[in-house]
């Protein structure tokens, strides 16, 4: 670079020298090409800076975002999570408690009934007795109805209360995804510091579902624009004339 | 009475299956995301279809807006579950021409409840 310069400049004052202008013009503008590319080098660098301090700052805020707001949020969806969770066992146990009993009720009153039956099969009863037994078998038709009505209700608590895995299921994705952005937000901050950054930065936020999904209460119904309950669907469907 | 249930999570089509199966309805078919559904119900010979919203895929609206689309399905009765409540959506829904919009979680009561009023609806 300097020698280029200084043969530059002996060329430019032996040009003088002899007065041949037109070859010190062309010099002189060579001379100021030099300068400008240097120039150019420069604010190449300077721009190169200010690209990774933006890509950096946008890259904490996203962070500061995400601790800020997300953090705290996907703490109370995972709190919701463990409390449906908890719910869901509650009722399953529950109608299963409730179930037993009635079950076992109900086999104790058939073992005894087969047995009457089968005496009676071999002609080993006693008139009284197959009276009573009559008597004992329709009371066993009634309680068998009203328990199995029992149970068929219990086992259909039980089916709903599976309902739980589908919508934390749901809400753990979306933590498990936000767990994902801030690895990835912290990744590029590492490799910014670390001078490698390749340049390409991609601030997608949040862009991996469109849809809001499972409502968090306490998270997701702060702003009123949802449906808390079915009754609030129906309000909102039949004020739109269904 | 052939009715199709499309759910990406297979949990809520068993507990929808079995839910009709209590209110009679034993004729069903399953599907986990609209993709898989369409081409079940361009086939034919599905009389009802009850369908989830967030699917990988295609989603649930999509799947409503071509069923409406398709001549030889628009007429088929929609019913929506899904968790998403927003007022938005819900509007959205009932635009696409859905019959019946149920958010999770619901009641056995509530979902024979919505689906006797859709069938209700169709006969009278």
């Amino acid at each position: 670079m300097k020698s280029d310069l200084l043969s530059l400049a002996k060329d430019l004052v032996s040009a003088l020298e002899k007065g041949d202008q037109a070859v010190a013009d062309g010099l002189l503008d060579e001379l100021a090409g030099l300068r400008e590319t240097q120039l150019f080098k420069e604010i190449g660098r300077l721009t190169r800076q200010l690209h990774d301090t933006m890509v950096s700052f946008s890259v904490d805020s996203a962070i500061t975002a995400m601790t800020e707001h997300d953090i705290p949020d996907a703490k109370e969806r995972l709190q919701y999570v463990i409390a449906m969770t908890e719910q869901a066992a509650d009722q399953t146990l529950t109608a299963v408690e409730n179930l037993l009993p009635i079950s076992q009720q109900l086999n104790d009153q058939v073992a005894l009934l087969a047995e009457k039956w089968s005496r009676f099969l071999d002609r080993e009863m006693p008139l009284e007795e197959f009276k009573s037994m009559s008597s004992e078998i329709s009371l066993h038709f009634k309680e068998s109805q009203t328990g199995l009505g029992q149970v068929q209700a219990g086992l259909n608590d039980i089916l709903m209360a599976q309902g739980f895995q589908d919508i934390t299921g749901q809400i753990i994705r979306r933590v498990i995804d936000l767990v994902h952005e801030l690895e990835e937000s912290l990744v590029k901050l590492i490799s910014i510091a670390g001078r490698k950054e390749s340049g390409r930065h991609d601030a997608s936020h949040h862009s991996h579902h469109e849809l809001p999904g499972p409502v968090v209460p306490g998270v997701d119904d702060k702003e009123g624009d949802v449906a808390t309950s079915q009754v609030d669907v129906d309000d909102l469907l039949s004020s739109l004339g269904f | 009475m052939k009715i199709l249930i499309v759910d990406d999570f297979s949990t809520m089509r068993r507990i929808v299956k079995n839910l009709l199966k209590d209110l009679g309805f034993t004729n069903t078919v399953e599907a986990d995301d609209g993709k898989t559904a369409l081409p079940i119900l361009e086939k034919g010979g599905i009389d009802f279809l009850v369908t989830d919203w967030n699917m990988p895929g295609m989603t649930g609206i999509d799947l409503l807006k071509a069923v409406r689309s398709n001549p030889h399905l628009a007429n088929l009765p929609v019913l929506m579950v899904t968790a998403e409540a927003k007022r938005e959506q819900i509007i959205m829904a009932a635009q696409a021409g859905v019959n019946g919009y149920v958010i999770k979680p619901f009641t056995a009561a509530t979902l024979k409840e919505k689906i006797e009023k859709i069938f209700e609806r169709i006969e009278g």
